[in-house]
């Protein structure tokens, strides 16, 4: 057990640490790398509490897409640090109060949150011995499959929006035909024409 | 109480040890075998003079690299130059710890085995990444570009490709992955999987053709620019460990892992780490050839492969493997 302390309060130490580092650091590759620092502390801590799916699932999904892409547009920005030295401070209102209101909807969540009255006699992820994996699987697929399939939509609606909004067809773009080009023959390329003499040949095309 | 958790520290590390100093070796061997195999499609000899037939050849290259000087280019960003390669190194040996080579012999035994490789292994772009940003040089920022894209594309077909196995076996362990292929190999029904497999496992660990994050004749050599001496060679371990990965994930997931060929008198009587480290190298050949013989993919005809090939074929062969299982009752674990 005071191993397992030990260890938790590491990986707690890491995260808080982590985090607090990602909005205070100059540096916005740094921050990015520290985020994800955060994200790999917060999944060590999932699997400690024993829910190894969601601890692997947080890594797949965060640190190896969402972080990475992070990374991708954060690097391509060229950082100014003369104006990075200026000072944060002038987003220092909106900043405590977006962090107000989250403190806010929290607290309200945690106040008045309440269980389905048979949630935890019914819930898989208490009663049956089945690996965490099943249970999440169990729980979502029968009593939350509109709020599962919901989330989904909403996933796919912002996808369709994200694609809308930046996608422009440009009529003047040649683009590669793989077959248009493998399925061309010799026909179709080269023509042999008689040249006559002090007259020239006209080519259509 | 203390000297209880010495003795599990101590034999955990021994545990450790014995996987990885053998996973070293292997690396050592099998870039012998890569310049061997490469050399042979070419009609040369290859490395055949230090040691017998030239097996101690990456031991002669590694010890050139250790004793060369580390230059650290001053407009870098010191503490992620130096930690990219070092992440690189670790993430590919990380995930070693959970490939079973036998019924009981593994590191580690967990229930989500296949998605701590895969979680471990979509890692491994963060050290090509960290490399190309912090050497502030436009090489380097190039190839860690396209590696980012490429990585994060292939990764997603891989996914399907493991979810349409996972159909078929109803868990996330690898061992029983394995045991789920006593009666007939993936390969076999999943043939398609298999190659799509294959492939994005190519372009997952950046070898040719898809190697345009190092692609030497546009981006002199890409990420790995700036790197000199030790911290070079770690990127190149790190690459092949991540390679023998591949192949010892493709040979649990499709080959059958440490299962015979046939559960006949003389197959089943070579022990299993040696079915498994067989299926390694043979998947590892076929690597080896390919880099030989394949010419290089323009960069977006690597994309289009990607995203409009395999995204689309793995889809479907998750929804019809699904269909199948679910038509005719095959589904595992019914309760």
């Amino acid at each position: 057990m005071l191993a397992h302390a030990i260890i938790f309060y590491f990986f707690a130490f890491v995260t808080i640490t982590s985090s607090i580092m990602v909005i205070s650091t100059k540096n916005t590759v740094h921050a990015v790398f520290l985020l994800i620092l955060d994200f790999v502390s917060v999944s060590c801590l999932f699997i400690m509490l024993g829910a190894e799916f969601l601890g692997m699932i947080t890594l797949i999904v965060y640190v190896g897409a969402v972080a990475v892409l992070f990374l991708f547009v954060v690097m391509m920005i060229n950082i100014d640090f003369a104006e990075l030295k200026s000072g944060s401070l002038d987003y220092m209102p909106f900043g405590l109060l977006v962090g107000l209101v989250i403190l806010v909807e929290l607290g309200m969540m945690a106040v008045s949150w309440k269980y389905k009255p048979d949630f935890v006699v019914k819930n898989p992820m208490t009663t049956t011995t089945a690996s965490n994996t099943e249970s999440i699987g169990l729980l979502i697929y029968t009593d939350y499959f509109f709020f599962f399939q919901l989330a989904g939509f909403i996933l796919l609606v912002a996808m369709i929006g994200a694609i809308v909004l930046t996608f422009r067809r440009k009529n003047s773009l040649r683009r590669q035909d793989i077959t248009k080009q493998v399925s061309r023959e010799r026909e179709d390329a080269v023509e042999l024409i008689k040249v006559i003499s002090s007259k020239g040949v006209k080519i259509n095309d | 109480m203390i000297s209880e958790y010495l003795y599990i520290i101590f034999f955990d590390s021994l545990k450790i040890l014995a996987l990885i100093v053998p996973v070293l070796i292997a690396v050592a061997l099998i870039v012998w075998v890569d310049r061997r195999v490469w050399g042979l499609v070419q009609l040369r000899k290859g490395p055949n003079v230090v040691g017998p037939f030239g097996l101690l050849q990456t031991a002669a290259d590694a010890l050139k690299y250790i004793f060369k000087e580390i230059i650290i280019p001053a407009g870098s960003n010191k503490i992620i130059f130096i930690l990219a390669p070092v992440v690189t190194m670790s993430l590919a040996l990380l995930a070693w710890a959970v490939i079973p080579f036998g019924d009981n012999l593994y590191v580690t035994n967990i229930n989500v085995g296949i998605l701590y490789i895969f979680a471990v292994s979509s890692l491994g772009v963060y050290g090509i990444i960290m490399a190309g940003w912090a050497s502030n040089s436009k090489y380097p920022f190039l190839g860690a570009l396209r590696s980012a894209a490429q990585m994060v594309s292939y990764e997603v077909s891989i996914g399907l490709i493991i979810v349409t196995v996972l159909l078929c076996v109803g868990s996330l362990n690898l061992v029983d992955i394995v045991l789920a292929q006593k009666n007939i190999w993936f390969a076999i029904p999943l043939f398609p999987m298999f190659v799509i497999f294959f492939i994005s496992a190519l372009a997952e660990t950046n070898r040719p053709p898809f190697d345009l994050p190092e692609a030497e004749a546009e981006l002199v050599s890409g990420y790995q620019t700036e790197y000199s001496g030790m911290m070079y060679a770690l990127f190149w371990l790190g690459e092949y460990a991540n390679i023998l990965l591949m192949c010892a994930l493709g040979s649990i997931l499709f080959l059958g892992g440490w299962l015979p060929l046939l559960d006949i008198a003389p197959l089943n009587l070579i022990p299993s780490p040696l079915w498994l480290i067989f299926k390694i190298l043979l998947l590892f050949i076929v690597f080896a050839l390919i880099k030989a013989i394949v010419p290089r993919y323009r960069y977006d005809q690597l994309m289009r492969l990607g995203w409009k090939v395999f995204l689309p074929v793995s889809l479907f062969w998750v929804v019809l493997t699904a269909s199948f299982l679910f038509y005719f009752n095959l589904l595992p674990n019914q309760s």
